[in-house]
């Protein structure tokens, strides 16, 4: 293939994934943008946005490739229920790590401002937000994820395509709206 | 973790935590970065909208164009050096950003102006994002090619290291640009 050739496949394949996850992208903004008191209130919580998103993408990233590979090897059955040990398995152990690692962003979060002398909200309030957001989050997402590689796999499509983009679109949507909620949760457990 | 008995909570966790936690590490200073400009963000929140999905689509543009080359690899299509699958990519990598990120500059300012006050003429706020997005574009290239390039070195799989590391690395600097580009022009 010609330069011209490659580029103009790669830039039709790219560019449908591409405006739907900005699409989404813009949302998290709107939720983001609209928790400025929020934001002020809990001082550091700004700081740990990036790393709860990229938690987030990271963990159902690779739990939606994982499902996506024992599909293609016929590890797991394509069906969702509660006697399929390995479905059951992969997706608590996605829950844990993003309980685990959302929690340790927080500590790390608090520390690095300590240590620069910064202005930082206590820690439970940054543990807390990361927390309940993690649960409400891995709720969500370990059901959108398996869903959609089980189903789109029963219909005929690739998963390992398909995972991808589902989980940063809705990983950034899910993970900014139960960053809000998780916020106003602490703030009112705090009486602040 | 392919054999029938490596699917255990523990085994998974453990296997995934220490990328996890290297890759948080590694978000957390954008995150500072982001701090260090908070009071402009909140002053201006079209430009805390366009937080996330310039984040996002950085680190798109860069797995996207890491997944191609990976594949490309695979299939024996690719050469590092003068390489039409190569340049082909780099190419379309900058045309999409070219096309994706001024929709996201204009969607973030009429979000805003919907919701309240955005602080900013829409100019500013598609300048901004455009300005981002072509030199993530040139960054997400540089980094997706060299970390393919590394992973061939180093004789690991492309799909396993390069995507994750990509994506975040594309994130962390789509943040810093943003922040280079709003101390540039706003």
């Amino acid at each position: 293939m010609t330069v011209r050739e490659v580029a103009v496949n790669a830039y039709r394949e790219a560019l449908p994934v591409l405006s739907v996850s900005a699409l989404g992208g813009l949302f998290a903004g709107l939720v983001l943008g609209g928790m400025s008191a929020e934001l002020q209130r809990i001082q550091g919580l700004l700081v740990l946005v990036p790393a709860l998103l990229a938690t987030r993408g990271n963990v159902y990233g690779s739990l939606g490739a994982r499902l996506g590979s024992a599909l293609h090897q016929g590890l797991i059955e394509p069906y969702i229920s509660f006697g399929n040990e390995r479905l059951r398995t992969a997706a608590a152990a996605a829950v844990a790590s993003g309980l685990l690692v959302s929690t340790l962003a927080a500590v790390m979060a608090f520390a690095l401002l300590v240590a620069l002398g910064e202005p930082v909200a206590p820690v439970w309030m940054l543990v807390g937000v990361a927390l309940i957001s993690a649960v409400i989050g891995g709720g969500v997402l370990v059901t959108t994820v398996v869903t959609v590689v089980l189903v789109g796999y029963r219909r005929g499509l690739n998963p390992d395509t398909l995972a991808g983009p589902v989980v940063t679109t809705t990983g950034d949507i899910v993970g900014m709206a139960t960053l809000l909620v998780a916020a106003r949760i602490v703030l009112a457990i705090g009486g602040l | 973790m392919s054999a029938a008995s490596g699917w255990s909570v523990r085994r998974i966790v453990r296997a995934t935590l220490p990328v996890l936690v290297a890759l948080t590490a590694l978000e957390l200073t954008s995150g500072f970065v982001l701090g260090t400009i908070q009071a402009t963000l909140l002053q201006y929140p079209s430009l805390l909208v366009l937080v996330p999905v310039t984040i996002g689509t950085a680190g798109n543009l860069g797995s996207i164009l890491a997944a191609r080359l990976s594949t490309a690899f695979h299939l024996g299509t690719l050469r590092f050096g003068r390489d039409d699958t190569l340049v082909g990519n780099a190419v379309a990598t900058v045309a999409l950003a070219i096309t994706v990120f001024p929709i996201v500059g204009a969607g973030a300012w009429g979000l805003t102006a919907a919701t309240g006050g955005a602080g900013l003429s829409p100019g500013t706020v598609v300048v901004v994002s455009l300005a981002s997005g072509v030199v993530l574009a040139a960054l997400a290239i540089g980094i997706a090619v060299g970390a393919t390039y590394a992973a061939y070195r180093l004789r690991l799989d492309p799909d396993d290291v390069v995507i994750p590391v990509v994506t975040n690395v594309c994130d962390v600097l789509g943040v810093l640009v943003l922040f280079g580009v709003v101390r540039l022009i706003v």
